[in-house]
């Protein structure tokens, strides 16, 4: 059984602020939200509240940036890049601003649809000079976040979790480093964030039809190490299969074709996330059934990239995790 | 520090027959910001802002790379304005298309040599035609209207909290104000209680299609303003002594807005017949730019320029 771990990112950004007085604390009206209600009231003196104003929030921690500090800029992930893109580009990542920018909810681990989904964040920062990307997979990345990104000589755009999850690590981020989760030669698993607990749900089923999966992790999305990655695609016979929460389109799956393209590789590759699609809402648990996100998705995939059938069915895949919509460990609903 | 060697009026009437001269050899230019501007940059650079002696050569070095993990030579062009000391100001112009008036300014100001003007637009040159982060005098980019303000005002927010006297000045343009951002910044100014953030505003009523009030209207800017936050004052723009005392004007806990009212085609009247179409001057014939040449140079009481083997 997993260890759940409650609000990770709430102890792990306070204690990393307090060692370090050039740490800013800022937010976009989603306090609560991203678990600094805390972090505002028992430290006020390194905390700005910006408003609901992200492209002046974006341009303030330039000047910031400029001034020497190193702010935490706390939101949903979607607010941090569609609308303040413009000044996202011009104050942070051209002048390699040391923002550290935390995006909450990402892909659709919120029920708020459209406007709150982060679907094509990867794609938008993987596309922009000067911007590392990191995704927190589980609680022990989660609490590593605020230290890995602060060890970046530039912007960083994080994926961070929030809320319950559970525990699948026990080392913390090293920055441009995957994890290795099962080093089997028949198919490549690649996933990142909360998909990669979906993978490990179907590694079991997977070995128990006779497919060795290898099964890689990433929580450093750029800068990436493509060296690294055609080992482990040259390790298995058959494909590899990205699974991700995101679109299709310019994330892990993309990064993955680009590898492979880049280096001749002529194997299959199966892209699994938002297939050119935009999510709408509702509970995790359905959004990643509906749209082909969770294990059983994935064992599909890799039957389509085998041609072959399986055999794996929902009962045969680990104990699915049911998170409800509304809990305690949650400001609200979203 | 430089010794003020020019007086402030030189510098303005300086800054327009050097655009001027340049527009004329170059088939055109930026020359109405030039008639709105100079006397702010003048005032600005040869009294108000308390700057140290430049950092980089008088000669600008020609473009070395935009910022990246792979380029550790990088720099902006904020030491043509002086090195970072606590105490020291620092400026950032916001309309990056006023940059051929602000390099005018540095060259009459001693900050930067004649030559540097010589670079402007040329491939290669980090002298560009919309001032980029490591152009000469810029300290940040500012080419998308409406960030200047917000990146002051993180700026000032850190200088202040480290206990700098230094102040952070924001040279704008009115048409900024159609931007949403520029109103979010001055109510974060306004929240904060930043105020070692000034900024002029060239208020010309002038933008890229035209006079201001019939692509966007505005409405009354120095009341909004004021509702948003901000301590506001009206200035003549080509009155010295008008913008010397708003500058002088308290704005505890507020950010100062000074707004200079110019005019476009202030020391080349000629201007005004291109009136609404002044955002960018491109002359329509070869007699048309012989006759602003006579007119012009008539004006600022030069001789014409001899732009024969030019554009």
């Amino acid at each position: 059984m997993l260890e759940m771990v409650s609000r990770p990112y709430e102890r792990a950004f306070e204690q990393h602020a307090l060692a370090n007085p050039d740490v800013l604390c800022l937010s976009a009206d989603l306090t609560s939200s991203c678990e600094i209600d805390k972090f505002r009231d028992n430290h006020p003196d390194q905390f700005l509240s910006l408003g609901m104003a992200e492209q002046n929030m974006m341009s303030f921690a330039g000047g910031l940036g400029l001034a020497g500090y190193r702010p935490f800029i706390h939101t949903f992930g979607v607010f941090c890049y569609r609308r303040p893109y413009d000044q996202l580009i011009a104050s942070i990542a051209y002048p390699r601003r040391k923002v550290r920018i935390m995006g909450f909810l990402p892909g659709i681990t919120t029920p708020g649809g459209m406007t709150h989904q982060a679907i094509e964040d990867i794609s938008v920062m993987r596309s922009m000079p000067n911007m590392t990307i990191l995704e927190t997979g589980d609680a022990t990345e989660v609490e590593s976040i605020c230290e890995a990104a602060d060890s970046i000589d530039g912007p960083v755009y994080c994926r961070v979790l929030r809320g319950q999850m559970p525990r699948l690590f026990d080392t913390p981020i090293v920055v441009g480093q995957m994890r290795e989760l099962s080093l089997g030669d028949d198919i490549l698993i690649v996933t990142a964030g909360i998909t990669t607990e979906e993978a490990m749900r179907a590694t079991k089923a997977l070995e128990g039809a006779g497919v060795s999966v290898r099964h890689l992790h990433l929580n450093t999305i750029k800068p990436f190490n493509a060296a690294a990655m055609l080992d482990h695609i040259n390790s298995v016979k058959g494909g590899v299969v990205t699974l991700e929460n995101h679109v299709t389109e310019g994330g892990i799956g993309s990064l993955m074709a680009e590898i492979m393209a880049d280096n001749g590789v002529g194997k299959k590759l199966k892209r699994l996330g938002l297939n050119d699609t935009y999510a709408h809402g509702g509970s995790r648990a359905y959004l990643m059934r509906y749209y082909g996100l969770d294990a059983l998705a994935l064992t599909q995939g890799i039957e389509d990239l085998m041609g072959q059938k399986l055999g794996i069915t929902e009962e045969d895949l680990s104990a699915a995790r049911v998170d409800a919509v509304h809990s305690l460990a949650k400001a609200e609903g979203l | 520090m430089l010794t003020n060697e020019k007086t402030t009026e030189d510098v303005a009437l300086g800054i327009r027959r050097r655009v001027f001269e340049h527009a004329m050899r170059n088939n055109g230019g930026y020359l109405s910001q030039a008639c709105s501007a100079a006397e702010q940059l003048a005032w600005l650079y040869n009294e108000e802002l308390n700057l140290g002696p430049p950092t980089l050569p008088m000669i600008p070095k020609s473009f070395g790379g935009v910022p990246s993990a792979d380029n550790p030579d990088y720099h902006t062009g904020a030491g043509y304005n002086g090195p970072f000391e606590p105490d020291l100001d620092r400026l950032f112009i916001a309309p990056a298309h006023y940059a051929l008036v602000a390099y005018a300014t540095l060259i009459e100001v001693g900050r930067m040599a004649p030559e540097g003007l010589e670079m402007f637009n040329k491939d290669g040159s980090s002298v560009e035609m919309i001032g980029a982060e490591h152009s000469p005098g810029m300290e940040v980019h500012n080419g998308t209207l409406g960030i200047g303000l917000s990146t002051a005002a993180g700026l000032a927010w850190g200088r202040k909290r480290r206990g700098e006297t230094g102040k952070v000045w924001v040279y704008m343009s009115d048409g900024e104000v159609q931007e949403g951002q520029t109103w979010e910044a001055i109510q974060c100014c306004a929240h904060h209680k930043i105020d070692n953030v000034k900024a002029i505003m060239d208020v010309n009523r002038q933008q890229c299609d035209g006079a201001m009030n019939s692509v966007m209207e505005v409405g009354d800017i120095a009341q909004k303003m004021e509702d948003f936050g901000a301590k506001v004052v009206w200035a003549d723009a080509h009155n010295l002594d008008e913008m010397r005392a708003a500058a002088r004007t308290p704005h505890m806990g507020k950010p100062l807005i000074i707004l200079a009212n110019s005019s476009p085609w202030r020391g080349m009247p000629t201007l005004l017949e291109r009136f609404p179409r002044l955002h960018y001057v491109r002359f329509k014939s070869e007699e048309e730019r012989a006759r602003y040449n006579v007119e012009i140079a008539k004006s600022l009481k030069v001789d014409p320029v001899d732009y024969a083997g030019a554009h």
